[in-house]
C-alpha cells in the first residue's frame, strides 16, 4: 500500500561534508503492517522517516502512498495522508493553545482552515470521550493551555491527535525517548492500543532491540542507509537480542572490513 | 493638560488603534518583527487622500487603503516563504519600496485634503465638534476592528494562525500550508496600518510621505506599555490592553509635551527619546516589579 522506490538522500550534496544518508531505500508497506526500525546512530532511521513526512525533500527514488505519488508533494500536504508523532514532547501539540484548541486542529488535519468556529461546541464531546481513553484525565481540563501538561501527557496527545483522523500511515521517531521509563511505558501501551483498535499502519523507529521485537508484526534494521534485515511474521517472534545483536555485529564489522579495504 | 489636548491624544489613539492591532498580530501572534508598516501607513494616508480628492466617499476610501496595506503586506509575507528573506529584512525592504511607491501614488510628497470630504463629515455636520467627533469615531472603528480580531483569532483559521506563529512544524504536521497563513496574515496586519494612516489623514487634513517614520516604534511601544499594565492571559485581554496601550501611549506623550519644570519643557522634537525611554521602562518595569515582590 506504502512504496518507497529507489529512495535516495544525500546531505550537503556537492560540498567536503556530502553525507549520503539514504542509499536506495526499498520497502513495501502493506496495510496494516507494524514496522519497528532499528539501527545504530546515522544509519538514516529518521531521515528516512523525514522523508516520508516530507519535512525532507529527497534526491531521488518514489514514494507512493495508495495511489498516489507523493515524491514532490509538500509536507503540509502529505500530512493529509501520513501523521507523526515527535521525539520532542513540545514538537507534536501548540503549548500557548488548549487541549480542545488543539485537538480541534488535528481534528481538521488536511481539511480547509476556515472561518468557522474553531472548535465547535458539537466536537467538545467528541474530545472529551477520546481523551477519557488516554486514562489521564486531561478530559477534565478541555480549556487548559497545553503548557501546562508535563511531556508525558503532551506525548499522549500528540498520539491522539495524530490517529483522530485516521492517517494512512503513523510515523513515530522514538516518540517515548524523551520520557521516564514509567511514562514511556504508559505512551507506548497507548501507542499499541490505538495501533490495534484502528488497524493503523505504522513504522516506529527505536533505540530499544527488545521493544522493536516485542511490538509489531514486522522488524528492519537499517545500516549505511541502506535496509539490511526486513523480518516478519514467525521470522521475527523466532528472534531474539542476541540474533539482532549477532546481525548488528556482522554488518558493523564488514563494513569496517571494506573500510580498511579502501584504506590499505 | 488641556481638555483639547486629552482628546487630541485620544484621537491619536484611537486612530493608531487600528495599527497597535495589526501590529500585535504580527509581532505576539505570528511572532513576525514587521517594518513594512513604516511604509504601509503613509501607503494608507496616500491613498485615501488620493481617492477622496477623485471623489470616492471618505469611508469607501478607507477600504481602498485597506486592500493597498494588505498588498503591501502580502509583498513582505511573501519575500519571507517563497524567496526565503528573513523575516526582519523582508519587511525593510517593502518598507523602503514603498516610499518610493508612496511618491507614485501621490505624485508628490504631501496632499492636503483641504475642503474634500472625510469620514468626521457626518458628526460634525450634526453638529458634533471636532475635538469630540475624531475620537468618538475613531473609537467606535477601534472597537469594531477588536472585534473583528477576536472573532477571526477564535476562528479555525486564527487557531491555525496562532499554531504557525508558535510552533510552526505542529501546525504544518496538522497539514496547514503555513506559508499561506504568513502572507495573509502580515497583509491583514498592514491593512490595518493603512487604515490607521487613513484616518490620520483624514483627520490632519493632508497625506505627508515621512508620517510613517517610526510608526513600527510606537506600534511596539503601545503593545509593549498595554501588555505590562493590563495583562496579556488571554486573546481578548491581551487585543484590549494593545488597543489601551496604544491611548497609555498618546496621553502620555501628551502629558510629556505640556510638562514645564521652571525653563525646562519637552517639545515634539523630543519624542523619539520619549518613546524609547517610555518602551524602556515598559520592558524594564515587569522585571523591577517581580525583583521588589521577591524582597
Amino acid at each position: 500500500m506504502i512504496e518507497i522506490k529507489d529512495l535516495v538522500k544525500i546531505f550537503h550534496r556537492g560540498s567536503v561534508n556530502e553525507v549520503l544518508a539514504l542509499s536506495g531505500i526499498n520497502l513495501d508497506i502493506r496495510q496494516g503492517d507494524f514496522i519497528t526500525i532499528i539501527g545504530s546512530n546515522g544509519a538514516g532511521k529518521s531521515t528516512l522517516l523525514n522523508c516520508l513526512a516530507g519535512s525532507l525533500t529527497i534526491d531521488s527514488g518514489h514514494i507512493r502512498v495508495g495511489s498516489e505519488d507523493v515524491s514532490r508533494w509538500p509536507e503540509h500536504q502529505r500530512a493529509t495522508l501520513i501523521s507523526r508523532v515527535f521525539q520532542d514532547p513540545l514538537l507534536g501539540t501548540c503549548g500557548s493553545l488548549s487541549i480542545e484548541q488543539n485537538l480541534a486542529l488535528a481534528n481538521r488535519r488536511g481539511k480547509v482552515h476556515g472561518l468557522g468556529p474553531g472548535v465547535k461546541r458539537s466536537d467538545q464531546e467528541l474530545f472529551r470521550k477520546q481523551l477519557a481513553l488516554l486514562g489521564l484525565g486531561l478530559e477534565n481540563r478541555l480549556k487548559d493551555k497545553v503548557g501546562l501538561l508535563s511531556g508525558g501527557q503532551r506525548q499522549a496527545l500528540t498520539l491522539l491527535m495524530a490517529t483522530l483522523i485516521k492517517p494512512q500511515i503513523l510515523l513515530l521517531d522514538e516518540h517515548t525517548a524523551a520520557l521516564d521509563p514509567k511514562t514511556a511505558q504508559q505512551v507506548l501501551e497507548l501507542t499499541q492500543q490505538l495501533i490495534a483498535e484502528q488497524h493503523l499502519t505504522a513504522l516506529m523507529v527505536t533505540h530499544n532491540m527488545r521493544q522493536a521485537l516485542q511490538l509489531g508484526n514486522r522488524l528492519i534494521m537499517l545500516h549505511g542507509g541502506r535496509v539490511i534485515l526486513d523480518i516478519s511474521g514467525k521470522d521475527k517472534e523466532k528472534m531474539t537480542v542476541e540474533d539482532l545483536l549477532e546481525q548488528f555485529y556482522k554488518v558493523r564489522g564488514e563494513a569496517f572490513v571494506s573500510d580498511r579495504m579502501l584504506l590499505v | 493638560m488641556t481638555y483639547f489636548a486629552f482628546m487630541g491624544a485620544l484621537e491619536q489613539g484611537f486612530a493608531y488603534g487600528f495599527l497597535v492591532l495589526g501590529v500585535y498580530l504580527t509581532f505576539r501572534v505570528l511572532d513576525f518583527p514587521d517594518l513594512t508598516v513604516d511604509g504601509s501607513l503613509p501607503l494608507g494616508a496616500a491613498v485615501s487622500a488620493v481617492t477622496i480628492s477623485a471623489g470616492v466617499n471618505p469611508f469607501v476610501s478607507l477600504l481602498f487603503a485597506l486592500a493597498a496595506g494588505f498588498a503591501a503586506g502580502a509583498v513582505t509575507g511573501i519575500l519571507n516563504t517563497k524567496f526565503k528573506i528573513l523575516h526582519l529584512l523582508a519587511s525593510i525592504l517593502t518598507m523602503i519600496a514603498l516610499y518610493s511607491v508612496n511618491l507614485r501614488v501621490m505624485g508628490r510628497p504631501n496632499m492636503t485634503l483641504l475642503g474634500k470630504a472625510t469620514v468626521l463629515d457626518p458628526l460634525t455636520n450634526a453638529g458634533i465638534g471636532m475635538f469630540n467627533a475624531a475620537p468618538l469615531l475613531f473609537g467606535i472603528f477601534s472597537a469594531l476592528a477588536l472585534l473583528l480580531l477576536f472573532w477571526l483569532l477564535h476562528t479555525a483559521f486564527g487557531l491555525a494562525m496562532q499554531a504557525t506563529g508558535a510552533n510552526r512544524q505542529m501546525i504544518t504536521s496538522q497539514g496547514v500550508n503555513t506559508d499561506r497563513v504568513i502572507i495573509l496574515t502580515v497583509g491583514l496586519s498592514n491593512g490595518f496600518a493603512a487604515v490607521s494612516g487613513a484616518l490620520l489623514c483624514q483627520s490632519q487634513g493632508a497625506a505627508d510621505v515621512n508620517m510613517g517614520v517610526g510608526t513600527i516604534v510606537a506600534g511596539l511601544a503601545s503593545v509593549i506599555v498595554g501588555e505590562t499594565l493590563f495583562g496579556c492571559r488571554s486573546i481578548g485581554r491581551a487585543l484590549l490592553a494593545a488597543l489601551l496601550g496604544s491611548l497609555v501611549y498618546r496621553l502620555a506623550i501628551a502629558l510629556a509635551l505640556s510638562l514645564k519644570l521652571g525653563q525646562f519643557s519637552f517639545t515634539p522634537s523630543d519624542l523619539n527619546l520619549l518613546t524609547a525611554l517610555l518602551v524602556v521602562i515598559a520592558l524594564t518595569l515587569p522585571g523591577l516589579r517581580n525583583k521588589v515582590w521577591r524582597r
